[in-house]
């Protein structure tokens, strides 16, 4: 009988799970895909959010403003890559500027205090490659940029470090009360706990479903983005939003935390919680927007594409809440949900915790360390790694400059990669120019090796993910 | 660490690089090579067919290697294997890293560009759909069949036509899978032709031209792609689309000379070839910085990057021996373009520096049926060829004399196609 089990292993079931580990009680993560961070919090726009968007008086807005804050101390704790760029949400026309000042009043409502509204001029002089047709430009210095992946496994790590338990593999197919707590069905087998915890991203209404009476519909609401090229990442240094107007809501560009360069996304509502897909609608619509923004958008340097699915709900607002006794739910966390996930994970373990009587322990260390980006670090640093491991030498992945020591660490890490999409969001292998073209081999037998398992036993991400299927003739 | 001539990569380029500069008396030679063996992409190229212009025979893609490698091996020349090299300054300084030797910085008298090229993946063409397992680049796929000996799958579709994507259709079919179709993009193969005899002809694999992949299904692995005809501006036809059903996708969709370490000294870039700019010593916009090979251009056939790579070993020794001057600036002559050429290589000449006899390569953007290939020095025509028929996928060559030019006073050299 664990106190807690955490239904879903994104950002938001990790952060909760992370703040729950600084109070006595055991902890359980459960989560039916392979990994930790393998929907919602994978792909979407990885922003931290300044919180001018949200209406005033929501969840959202409140989360977003105090999850922006503990960011700065949350990325160091975790060892996060993070940097606040600022953000611009840029206006075109004279007659939309009534928006950006109804935006910029409700970010003041919201809490901010370094809001301002620049001339298009103004805005050019700090993005000179900004569009000619801006007009006027909102500005928002505290807004940021974050790794989503690294954000997730830094819970996540620090959570198991803090003696949390990850079960993978483990849907929930079921959820009763008993006397003493509930009893969860999973794919993996039962698992009990007194407190339940609903954090299932686009299933929580399922999940929801499974105890109480239908009370809200999480919609998965497709975004599709493109990523390009390293070689353009400084197109913009800043965010840069669209003012929402009556022809749609805009799409972003912005350069990612590690240099890249991302456009997206599109919004469109599907009934399928799996629907990843693009499509080439969506692809050459958030083009076509994305190109709106600046003088040239560099459209031959996209190196892939892919698409997210956040979890709207028809309450549009987050709900958290403790929705029957003992059962808690983290649901509808849509944007601004990376950006408020600190602070959701620190409220609703509070929550939790004075549910239980569980008291704060002496013994939590909030310190977690990434897999060190070895040839991102300083000569020095970096010939110290090699000299203490000559793995560190080997490079295996050449595009983000990835050595095999450091996708050995990823493997061996606790919850560690069992795929070649864990290697790649724990150590960036893969992810460069090439799309895993040189490393994939490479990587499968460094897996191979680590795990104990024939090629044809290493996965893509799924079980059914087959990569090989064993000896040629 | 100074090193004379430093060479980046142990593939076909680098090694006729390294043999002929040791040839032309180089002293200090040294292969920086990122894999465990030399001999980079040949290793996984185990058909025939190579070696037909060089060595008057056909070998495998290993034995040609080998037969480089065996010379090398018996100058003087180093090799360091295993060796990634991270950064190349415009003062020629590398900076390398082994398991073994730990992060090196070595200054390179001068150093010849011979990385290679990689394959262009989905993700550059936009295709939309899932990201499930199962699409590879033919390149991959290869490695993983002929090095690993792994099955990639077992029911293929491929999408495009280049030459490493036909020799994978008849590859996999002789591993038992079954090749559906493959589509080609363009109105016309990229590939040799002899490719599209020997390896779908002759196996009855269907190619479709003009014809594209416009979805992947299947969420984990893939389980089958959406192929459809495209209009002359290559835009998919609304009404063609024909669903195969398969569990692997292999793209041979275009190779891009890996230049990332070029661009960091500084080297200038053609945007037709995406390899340096070179002059006719294959001497880059970096003094003392050489090219050749697929980093350079990407080519068909091996035996003529070895060819290249061997006069650009040359100029590398004769840089070190004799101070050559830097690029000549004023005295090239600039190589233009016409008609359907695309680009040469070299793309200026400095007749004061070429050799007796220097090979201009280059290659069409269309089909050419009958059309002539042309020489002009200023107005004047110097060369008129015939050729039936001249293709994207097929390398074309003129040769220059020095004696032709060396005091001729010529202003700019034109190379073009002309229908008479």
């Amino acid at each position: 009988m664990y106190d807690v089990a955490v239904i879903g292993a994104g950002v938001i079931g990790c952060a909760i799970a992370r703040e729950l580990t600084r109070y006595t009680g055991s902890v359980v993560v459960v989560e039916k895909g392979e990994d930790v961070c393998t929907g919602t919090s994978k792909a979407n726009s990885a922003i931290v959010h300044g919180g001018f968007d949200a209406e005033n008086g929501t969840m959202k807005a409140k989360m977003n403003v105090l999850g922006n804050r503990m960011m700065t101390r949350i990325s160091e704790e975790l060892d996060v890559p993070f940097r606040r760029n600022g953000a611009f949400v840029l206006c075109f026309q004279e007659e939309d500027r009534p928006a950006l000042e109804t935006l910029y009043e409700r970010g003041v409502k919201n809490g901010l205090t370094d809001l301002s509204i620049v001339s298009g001029d103004e805005a050019r002089k700090m993005e000179p490659n900004l569009s000619e047709n801006v007009v006027a430009a909102l500005w928002c210095p505290s807004s940021g940029i974050v790794c989503p992946f690294e954000l997730t496994l830094g819970f996540a790590e620090n959570a198991a470090k803090n003696g949390a338990e990850f079960r993978f593999l483990s849907g929930v197919t079921g959820v009763a009360r008993g006397e003493d707590g509930f009893t969860l069905e999973t794919e993996s087998g039962e698992i009990r706990a007194k407190a339940v915890v609903n954090a299932a991203g686009v299933y929580a209404d399922r999940i929801h479903d499974l105890l109480l009476p239908h009370d809200y519909t999480v919609t998965a609401r497709r975004g599709e983005y493109c990523l390009c090229d390293k070689t353009v990442g400084g197109l913009v240094d800043r965010t840069i939003f669209q003012l929402p107007t009556k022809l749609g809501k805009g799409v972003l560009v912005t350069p990612t935390v590690h240099g890249n360069l991302l456009l997206g996304p599109t919004a469109e509502d599907t009934d399928d919680k799996e629907y990843t897909a693009t499509t080439a609608f969506g692809l050459a619509d958030l083009q076509k927007r994305a190109a709106l923004s600046v003088k040239s958008l560099p459209t031959r340097q996209v190196i892939t594409s892919f698409s997210g699915l956040r979890a709207h709900t028809d309450v549009d607002d987050f709900i958290l809440r403790e929705a029957a006794p003992g059962f808690f739910e983290a649901a509808g966390i849509e944007s601004p949900g990376l950006t408020s996930a600190p602070v959701i994970g620190e409220m609703m373990a509070e929550k939790i915790a004075a549910a239980l009587g569980l008291s704060k322990r002496a013994d939590f260390d909030p310190i977690r360390k990434g897999v060190p980006h070895i040839y991102s670090l300083p000569e020095e640093e970096r010939r110290a790694y090699i000299e203490k491991d000559p793995l560190y030498g080997s490079i295996v992945c050449r595009c983000e400059t990835v050595s095999e020591g450091e996708i050995r660490d990823a493997i061996r890490r606790t919850p560690g990669a069992t795929t070649l999409d864990g290697v790649k969001r724990r150590t960036r292998a893969g992810m460069g120019r090439c799309q895993a073209g040189f490393c994939s081999p490479r990587v499968m037998e460094i897996l191979s090796r680590e795990l104990g398992l024939p090629l044809s036993g290493i996965r893509k991400n799924t079980p059914a993910s087959v990569l090989v299927y064993g000896k040629t003739k | 660490m100074k090193r004379e001539i430093v060479i980046i990569g142990g593939g076909p380029a680098g090694l006729a690089a390294a043999l002929a500069a040791k040839e032309a008396g180089a002293k200090d030679v040294l292969i920086l090579e990122r894999d465990v063996r030399l001999g980079g992409i040949l290793n996984q190229c185990i058909h025939n067919g190579f070696g037909l212009h060089t060595f008057k025979e056909e070998l495998t893609g290993p034995e040609y290697a080998a037969r480089f490698e065996e010379k090398v091996m018996e100058t003087d020349a180093e090799v360091w294997l295993s060796t990634m090299v991270l950064s190349l300054s415009k003062d020629r300084v590398i900076t390398a890293v082994s398991r073994e030797k730990g992060l090196v910085t070595i200054e390179a008298g001068a150093v010849i560009l011979a990385m290679g090229c990689r394959e262009r993946s989905r993700g550059a063409l936009n295709i939309p759909g899932f990201r499930p397992a199962g699409i590879y680049s033919a390149g991959t796929a290869q490695r993983l069949v002929n090095m690993e000996g792994q099955m990639p799958g077992h029911e293929v579709v491929i999408l495009g036509s280049g030459d490493i994507g036909l020799i994978m259709a008849r590859r996999m079919t002789l591993e038992g899978a079954k090749v559906k179709v493959v589509a080609e993009l363009q109105p016309y193969s990229g590939g040799l032709k002899r490719n599209i005899v020997q390896c779908l002809d002759d196996y009855g694999i269907p190619l479709k031209l003009s014809h594209t992949v416009t979805e992947i299904r299947g969420k984990d692995r893939v389980t089958g792609v959406v192929i459809s005809e495209v209009d002359d501006r290559l835009q998919p036809i609304p009404g063609t689309e024909e669903y195969y059903s398969c569990d692997t996708l292999l793209l041979s969709v275009g190779l891009i000379p890996e230049n990332e370490l070029s661009t960091g000294a500084g080297v200038e870039l053609s945007r037709a070839t995406n390899g340096p700019t070179v002059n006719e010593r294959l001497m880059t916009s970096v003094p003392g910085v050489f090219a050749c090979g697929n980093v350079l251009h990407v080519h068909d056939l091996v035996d003529y990057v070895s060819e290249e790579a061997a006069a650009a070993g040359r100029a590398a020794a004769e840089y070190i021996a004799n101070g050559q001057p830097e690029r000549s600036g004023g005295a090239e002559i600039p190589i233009a373009v016409g008609g359907g050429v695309r680009y040469t290589v070299p793309s200026a000449v400095d007749p004061a520096h070429m050799p007796e006899l220097l090979t201009v390569r280059f290659r069409v953007g269309n089909i050419y049926k009958n059309v002539y290939t042309s020489v002009y020095f200023d107005g004047e025509r110097v060369l008129h060829r015939k050729k039936q028929v001249m293709a994207p996928g097929e390398m074309e060559q003129v040769v220059l004399k020095r004696a032709d030019l060396l005091g001729k006073n010529v202003g700019k050299i034109t190379v073009t196609t002309e229908e008479d």
